[in-house]
């Protein structure tokens, strides 16, 4: 008996196991970062280069920090509704412009319009590295005490900001 | 014979000296092979089945970069490897660091071949323990 019932007793619990991890895309990392402070950083700003943006710009308010770039389609595919956002008032929506070329990349705000405060200009991606960064578009959610809460991967869209940043906004500001 | 030999190993190792990282040497050759060693044992994380010692994406690059100037400002390599944990989380490296996360991960191919000598341990005896009564079974 115990020779059908221990193969059929394992089987059944690597069953669960397997599905899990099929259900898992394994190009979607957890960021190291969720709950943690958010690493510093101080860059010239993308449209004027005598400026900087930085952590001290939204220090003490809860902020996004968008990775973008020109050469990202998902980028694009996100913006109208990053500008739907900035105009919402929301939040305040900063962007990180990541291994990408200044003109280019003001050109691309100016067609498309600039729903940041601010951009920082990454060119080396540095900073980037810093805050774990491996793929634009991702979306940083800072909260005021400058602790990362969520960290999305991919292109923003409204189903995604009423399912994952919304609450954890609510929640933030409840506890103020 | 021998001359097929070298021109196999040729054509087998031959591709991997398509140099990706066309970055110059370091002049010390220690810091060259530590820059090799850690290179080839973090993954790059755009193209998660490479290592960034193999991949051409500019992540890959940027990391080789900066790997390259914590060598050069003296870091170790645990301190190296710390610096890309902290950032991209244990799975950037290729050879996971024993801690309380992944000792299962190490654990698990000891565990497995002691479970596998054990039950055949048991079956063996087991079967020693049985009367030699193969033949009357054929018989039968």
């Amino acid at each position: 008996m115990s020779r059908f019932l221990v193969p059929l007793i394992v089987f059944a619990i690597l069953i669960p196991i397997f599905i899990i991890g099929l259900g898992k895309d394994p190009s979607r990392l957890p960021s190291p970062f969720i709950n943690k402070p958010a690493p510093q950083f101080e860059l010239p700003s993308l449209t004027d280069a005598a400026k900087t943006v930085g952590s001290t710009d939204f220090a003490n308010e809860m902020v996004l920090l968008n990775v973008w770039a020109t050469w990202c389609v998902g980028c694009r595919q996100e913006h109208g509704f990053l500008m739907q956002l900035s105009r919402s008032g929301e939040i305040p929506l900063f962007g990180l412009n990541w291994r990408d070329n200044r003109v280019e990349a003001q050109r691309f705000l100016q067609q498309l319009g600039d729903p940041f405060v601010d951009s920082a200009f990454d060119q080396d991606g540095r900073v980037g590295i810093d805050w774990g960064v491996y793929g634009a578009p991702e979306t940083f959610l800072i909260g005021a005490d400058g602790t990362v809460l969520f960290k999305q991967l991919g292109p923003l869209s409204p189903a995604i900001w009423e399912e994952n940043f919304v609450p954890l906004i609510e929640a933030a500001r409840d506890n103020r | 014979m021998k001359i097929a030999g070298l021109l196999l190993t040729l054509l087998i190792f031959g591709s991997a000296a398509h140099a990706i990282d066309t970055s110059e040497a370091f002049d010390d050759p220690e810091l060259q092979a530590r820059y090799d060693k850690i290179t080839d044992e973090v993954r790059c994380l755009k193209c998660q089945n490479q290592t960034i010692k193999d991949s051409n994406a500019f992540l890959a690059s940027d990391l080789r970069r900066e790997i390259r100037r914590m060598l050069e400002e003296g870091m170790t390599d645990e301190q190296i490897y710390d610096f890309l944990v902290q950032r991209y989380g244990e799975f950037a490296l290729y050879r996971p660091r024993t801690s309380g996360k992944t000792l299962v991960l190490w654990a698990a191919p000891v565990l497995l071949l002691f479970g596998g000598a054990l039950l055949l341990w048991r079956i063996l005896r087991q079967r020693m323990a049985m009367p030699l009564d193969d033949e009357q079974g054929e018989e039968a």
